[in-house]
């Protein structure tokens, strides 16, 4: 038998820190139960760590049918070669077709080791997963380079079939603890003395982290602000409705805002109720990673600007005449109201 | 110490435009460049080599032209430059990419051991990745991926300290050399030469290698042949439902905006008491 029919079943890394699973390794579970129904196939968690055995409950009330686990002492913290060699052990013996990984910085690390190992082709930073049900293909889609368009990678071949998948993009299901699923736990020989890393510290930087993520409304402004001090209008507006300000790519390359306050592709996926973006012309890079904001509202001067194309209401004109108006109006809104926005 | 810094060159994707119209990318408008964060890579190697002394080489795979982003290297403070460069390693994915440059580097490894190696954390036209990280696998040193400093380089114990961006917040990490680092930008502020060793790097010229200089090279595993991914078909997004422009002048426009806003009253705009 070939590779590609001797694999089956579709599996998630399940992420976890200091015992913690990280959010995107619940969403995953959500997004791979979806392909795992249509291949009909089971759903399987894979689950690396020290003292972990626990989350394993977790993982099954988030979808999966199954969960294949090492836990050992030297994967207490992350660790390229320790996760790998494991990891490698687990996807050799069981055979899955597809896996996936958040595209977090642990993620994507582990998943670039392995695929080499495994001679596999891995997909970065994929906004979008389906099937080919004819082929039994995962179609795992990324914005191109080179146009406003999205490319579909596929990975005829070799199995597994890899991708790394955004944060906030894929969502989780509502955690059922009726499931019941199948545990399967290995053994895998690792030493400390073999490892070539250690981990000596690790700092939990919340502070620092970008609020965007959890922002309830996100004022985003464009390169076409023009200028820095333009720039600030849009504080004065996120003031009046309550927002968070973030930028494009463009604006933190310009030097306008920090890069943990850019949204896209290469930056942060939001989904707020609102989002108003300023003077931003709608790359796909951008768009991936505001596209699921459940009220989008674009204003620019170019009708043509393809940000029109992914926003529920657009306002063609002049932002530095627009953005003023809007914090009049919103400003008597708010006193009329008698204090404080709130956002439902 | 010797460090091989992988440096690629890349379309300036801040020039580069789209044609809204066709939905294209305007190549010819693009310059060509080398991709920043390879940039600090170097300048990171050059810091190093400052303390322990050392060579710094950069090695590329790409057309002929690369060479110019060995010079810019040359510029930064690059003591030599390798440029892998063949027919059979186009169209490479991240697989083929990595295997490329191993076999590169084997050979630069014969001329002087290799200590460490620098990547940068991404390329910005694939912007994957994942080259770093395939590549210390193959030359089978351990990689340490997303470095926001190397806080300390001990020659006599053979290890590095590093700081390394976690999603939230960063470890302190050593490995044994040699390894593999691929690097963010905030690791340091790239430092072009003074303009008399500008002119030497505009004189230089690399070690050019094609295919057949390499040693003990699987062609399967090279370019188009050695990449396990392909690109199928590409889509559109699907447009928001129901999305609208608001006519009239900008005034009108703002006043529609807030009866929309007015009538969503589940999203916003309850007192908040
Ligand atoms: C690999 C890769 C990754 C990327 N990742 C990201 C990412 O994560 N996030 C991201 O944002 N981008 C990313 N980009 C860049 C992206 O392709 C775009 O170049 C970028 O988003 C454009 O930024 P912008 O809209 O601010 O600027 P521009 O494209 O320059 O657009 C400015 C807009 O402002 C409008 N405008 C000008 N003046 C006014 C005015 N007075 N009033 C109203 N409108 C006005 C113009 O009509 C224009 O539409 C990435 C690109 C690549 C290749
Ligand atoms: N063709 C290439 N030549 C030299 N180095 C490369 C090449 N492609 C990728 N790299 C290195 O790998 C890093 C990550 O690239 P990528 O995985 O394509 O995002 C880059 O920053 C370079 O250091």
């Amino acid at each position: 038998m070939s590779i590609v029919e001797e694999s089956k079943g579709v599996w998630v890394f399940i992420e976890q820190n200091g015992g913690k699973i990280e959010g995107v390794s619940l969403e995953l579970l959500g997004a791979g139960r979806k392909l795992a129904d249509k291949l009909q196939v089971p759903l399987a968690g894979m689950l690396l760590g020290d003292g972990i055995k626990s989350l394993s409950s977790q993982v099954i009330t988030y979808g999966a049918d199954e969960v294949y686990l090492v836990d050992h002492p030297v994967l207490k913290t992350y660790r390229t070669e320790s996760y790998m060699k494991s990891a490698f052990h687990l996807i050799k013996k069981f055979k899955p077709e597809i896996l996936l990984y958040g595209a977090t910085s642990n993620g994507k690390d582990l998943a670039s080791a392995l695929a080499t190992d495994l001679a596999t082709g891995l997909t970065a930073d994929t906004t979008h997963l389906d099937i080919d049900l004819e082929n039994r293909l995962l179609e795992a889609s990324r914005p191109a380079f080179g146009g406003n368009i999205m490319a579909t990678i596929l990975c005829k071949k070799q199995r597994p079939q890899m991708a790394t998948v955004r944060p906030k993009v894929m969502k989780e299901l509502e955690p059922d603890t009726s499931r019941q699923g199948k545990i399967f736990e290995e053994t895998v020989e690792l030493k400390e003395s073999d490892m070539r890393t250690k981990v000596l510290k690790i700092v939990n930087d919340v502070t620092n982290k970008a609020n965007l993520a959890d922002a309830h409304v996100i004022v985003c402004g464009g390169k076409g602000m023009g200028t820095e001090e333009n720039f600030q209008l849009l504080y004065q507006l996120a003031d009046v409705i309550g927002a968070t300000v973030g930028g494009t790519r463009d604006v933190v390359e310009a030097g306008w805002l920090p890069h943990h306050m850019q949204i896209g592709q290469t930056g942060e996926t939001v989904s707020p109720k609102i989002y108003i973006g300023v003077a931003v012309s709608g790359a796909i890079q951008h768009t991936v990673g505001m596209i699921h904001s459940d009220l989008i509202i674009a204003i620019n001067k170019d009708p043509n600007a393809p940000i029109f194309d992914s926003a529920h209401y657009g306002l063609v004109g002049d932002a530095m005449e627009i953005v003023p108006m809007l914090i009049e109006q919103f400003k008597q809104m708010r006193n009329a109201k008698g204090g404080e926005i709130s956002y439902a | 110490m010797h460090i091989v810094v992988c440096v690629k060159q890349v379309p300036d994707t801040k020039i580069i435009k789209i044609n809204p119209k066709t939905n294209t990318l305007d190549r010819k408008s693009a310059p060509a460049i080398l991709n920043p964060f390879d940039a600090h890579a170097v300048q990171e190697a050059v810091k190093i080599k400052r303390l322990t002394g050392g060579t710094v080489s950069v090695l590329s795979m790409g057309p002929p032209q690369a060479v110019d982003v060995i010079k810019e290297s040359v510029e930064i403070g690059a003591d030599r430059g390798y440029l892998i460069s063949d027919r059979a390693f186009a169209g490479a994915d991240t697989l083929a990419t990595s295997y490329a440059l191993s076999k590169a580097m084997e050979k630069i490894g014969k001329e002087i051991p290799v200590d460490m190696v620098i990547c940068g954390k991404h390329a910005i036209d694939g912007d994957t990745g994942q080259v770093g990280p395939g590549l210390a696998r193959r030359l089978d040193v351990p990689p340490v991926t997303n470095v926001l400093e190397v806080s300390e380089v001990n020659a006599k114990e053979n290890t590095v300290l590093l700081k390394r961006k976690l999603t939230s917040g960063y470890e302190l990490v050593q490995a044994n050399l040699p390894c593999l680092l691929t690097v963010e930008k905030e690791i340091n502020e790239v430092e072009y030469s003074a303009l008399p060793d500008m002119i030497k790097a505009a004189k230089y010229k690399p070690v050019v290698w094609t295919v057949d200089d390499l040693v003990n090279v699987d062609r399967t595993q090279l370019g188009l042949k050695g990449s396990p991914t392909v690109v199928g078909k590409s889509f559109t997004p699907p447009k928001p439902e129901g999305g609208q422009k608001l006519q009239g002048s900008s005034k009108d426009q703002v006043k529609k905006l807030m009866e929309v806003l007015q009538d969503k009253k589940n999203l916003l705009f309850q007192s908040s008491n």
